[in-house]
């Protein structure tokens, strides 16, 4: 099974590591991981998405709670969540393949965001599913280098609510 | 006032009386520091054994440990007292000193991340990196290794921190962690879902861990268990919680174990464990031997709980909190006099054993030794096969067994011993090992010596790392190999050498004198006793 967790951590030095240490020496999977500093400049949210049985991720849970700088966990799974990634895309285009590039970018609903004479850089913020599915649609076309970044997740409002 | 002074005062502020260590130049102005103060220094021979010894006398005061060490190869020298400290959960603070904080990440001369090194290893780490936040990084990490689950936290404090001028001393009234709030009462809802399956059982056992000892609720699970006659076993870390020879007492549980308290778990509807975490060692396959039981796990640490086994009944929080509110609670127990009569009697046979005559058997020798120590007696066993021996074949009382269970460390037993002696010189303290584990801590004659710490040491003497030697002989087809120890020393020119009495014994029927002889000696005494290289543990079973 695969879960996400949103644990809130003290943004501090040595941090991650020592969660990311966490992972490696329980072996505790890491599909993704994001982390950026939450309004409050104290404290961080890490967004890690991981797999296993339900006792590894029940595991997961109970050991980031032990960290002291761990503040907060929140976990859930993909479809009581909003998930987004962001991908950077620079491809490289010739007079043959550009219509082509340009009609999947509508298609995926990514944006071009810069252009040389022979390469462009394509956008494109979506779910984990929808970030893949650009990439493959792509795969015909000459990828010269991929920025993107782990999946960020919030629990629905709805859930949050009650 | 500067950091170094401002440390010793927290030192001081803590109650501490004793600190182990070795100093380099980056601790230097700390010990500088502690000269000013009441506090007591001691010197060990190698790092580790300052956690070695913190950890016997945390185990016997109650109270954190404390051990001081230079930066680079000092600080990596104590990573193994550390781990070894953290995986018996015994509270300590490692304070270690650092390069200068302009000069880390340089690789200088003796720098080394020990915060980073050290991580998976402690309970929490601090790198100070003001001077101002000494007082409340010690106020934070003695609260943080001795509530909760216990364990060492290590603080590293760079060279320039130590020297800074510190401009006001603020000592923290409480400590305000908004991450760190251990559980400790159990919740009542839970405790009332105990006593029911208690009423509902038929075969109870109390399971009991270190924890139980960690946490001082010996006395209390003892009470329950006799208040309601509910047999207990006891993990190796366990043992103490109940006199052996006490009627409901099945002894340990375990591969090394006995038949009748594996005989107990088997048996068993209802188990409660505390203070446990089923370790391979100690329950082979969990989820198999616990099949159809319901279990109850009490463990301050959350994470213990379905960590190893499925558990049908939690309860999270300080095992002597939840027994005071168990042993309040009526309880109506069904009739199981049948059940703990046929445990009991399994329980006192005795298996028989065969010795060559030219050897001691080790098993008979424990047992007398135990029987012949004084009741509240500390007895420190060290790892390899002379643990087995000990935890299996120990008559306790009212004293107390440390060993380094979860990490199973070689030289644990003579440093250790020296912190047990020191945190209560009214109580004899005996220290026993093999000969492989004594070599990788016999400098420490020099500092028992220095204290002026009365032990009693034993050797046990194979010439051989027997515990491994047994492994190669069972699974090996006796492909001997790294084990010979037949390089000496000669223990009686040893015990000369550092001015101490000795003795020997090399058959059973000097077993009973020479021990005799051995505890009422005055000052300390190493016992060398010659014990069969063949020798094997495998089913030690135990002579009680």
């Amino acid at each position: 099974m695969k879960r996400i967790f949103s644990v809130l951590v003290e943004n501090r030095s040595g941090v991650l590591s020592k969660v990311s240490g966490l992972f490696a020496r329980r072996s505790f999977n890491i599909e993704s991981l994001a982390v950026g500093e939450t309004n409050d400049p104290e404290v961080s949210c890490m967004t890690i998405v991981s797999s296993g049985s339900a006792q590894t991720m029940e595991q997961i849970e109970k050991q980031l709670n032990k960290k002291l700088d761990v503040i907060k966990i929140k976990s859930f799974e993909n479809w009581q969540s909003v998930t987004r990634e962001l991908i950077l895309i620079k491809v490289r285009y010739n007079k043959s393949n550009r219509e082509e590039i340009l009609s999947i970018c509508t298609l995926a609903g990514a944006q071009v965001v810069d252009a040389g004479k022979r390469s462009m850089m394509i956008q494109l913020c979506d779910t984990p599913e929808k970030v893949q599915m650009m990439l493959d649609l792509l795969a015909g076309i000459s990828i010269v280098e991929v920025a993107r970044t782990g999946t960020l997740a919030l629990q629905r409002c709805v859930d949050t609510e009650k | 006032m500067n950091g170094a002074d401002a440390v010793a005062k927290c030192l001081e502020l803590q109650g501490v009386k004793t600190v182990y260590g070795y100093p380099g130049v980056a601790i230097c102005p700390v010990y500088d520091s502690i000269l000013k103060t009441d506090i007591h220094t001691v010197l060990v021979r190698s790092e580790a054994n300052a956690a070695h010894a913190a950890s016997g006398m945390a185990r016997i005061s109650g109270e954190p440990g404390v051990c001081i060490c230079t930066s680079g190869p000092g600080a990596t020298n104590l990573i193994t007292g550390i781990a070894t400290a953290y995986a018996d959960s015994i509270p300590l603070v490692c304070i270690t000193g650092q390069v200068n904080s302009d000069l880390i990440g340089g690789d200088v001369f003796q720098e080394a991340d020990i915060t980073g090194a050290a991580e998976s290893f402690v309970k929490y780490s601090y790198l100070v990196r003001k001077v101002s936040d000494i007082p409340r990084i010690f106020r934070e990490a003695f609260h943080i290794a001795s509530t909760g689950r216990r364990g060492p936290v290590l603080i590293d404090i760079p060279a320039d921190i130590q020297a800074q001028e510190v401009r006001k001393f603020v000592w923290p009234e409480e400590v305000a962690l908004r991450t760190y709030k251990p559980t400790f009462r159990g919740n009542p809802m839970q405790i009332r879902k105990v006593v029911k399956a208690l009423e509902e059982c038929h075969k109870p056992i109390l399971y009991t861990g270190g924890g139980v000892h960690l946490c001082g609720a010996a006395d209390l699970v003892r009470q329950f268990s006799e208040k309601h006659q509910i047999p207990v076993v006891s993990t190796m870390m366990g043992i103490g919680t109940m006199p052996s020879r006490h009627e409901l007492y099945m002894g340990m549980a375990g591969n090394n174990g006995n038949l009748a308290a594996n005989l107990a778990i088997k048996d068993a509807d209802l188990v409660i464990l505390v203070g446990a975490r089923l370790a391979d060692r100690a329950v082979n396959q969990p989820e198999k031997m616990l099949a159809g039981k319901v279990l109850v796990h009490i463990d301050v640490d959350p994470a213990e709980i379905g960590k190893n086994a499925k558990c049908d009944l939690p309860i999270v929080g300080d095992a002597k909190a939840i027994f005071e509110d168990l042993i309040l609670e009526e309880i109506q127990m069904n009739d199981m006099s049948e059940w703990t009569g046929r445990l009991r009697e399994v329980r006192q046979k005795k298996s028989r054993r065969v010795t060559p005559e030219q050897f001691t058997d080790p098993a008979y020798f424990v047992n007398t030794l135990s029987t012949a120590m004084d009741e509240n007696s500390v007895y420190v066993a060290d790892v390899g096969q002379n643990q087995i021996w000990s935890c299996a074949n120990v008559v306790m009382r009212s004293g107390r067994f440390l060993t380094s269970g979860g990490m199973g460390t070689m030289g644990y037993a003579l440093p250790a011993a020296i912190g047990a002696k020191m945190a209560d010189r009214n109580r004899q303290v005996v220290s026993v090992s093999g000969d492989g584990g004594f070599q990788m801590a016999m400098m420490e004659l020099a500092t028992m010596n220095q204290e002026g710490v009365d032990l009693k040491i034993v050797v046990l003497n194979n010439s051989a790392l027997g515990m491994v030697r047994e492994y190669q002989h069972f699974s090996c087809e006796n492909r001997f190999t790294m084990v010979d120890l037949r390089g000496g020393p000669d223990y009686e020119q040893l015990a000369k050498a550092y001015g101490i009495g000795y003795l020997n014994i090399s058959s059973n029927e000097e077993v009973e004198e020479t021990i005799k002889t051995f505890l009422s000696s005055k000052g300390s005494v190493l016992l060398e006793v010659i014990v069969d290289e063949d020798g094997v543990v495998r089913k030690a079973g135990g002579l009680k």
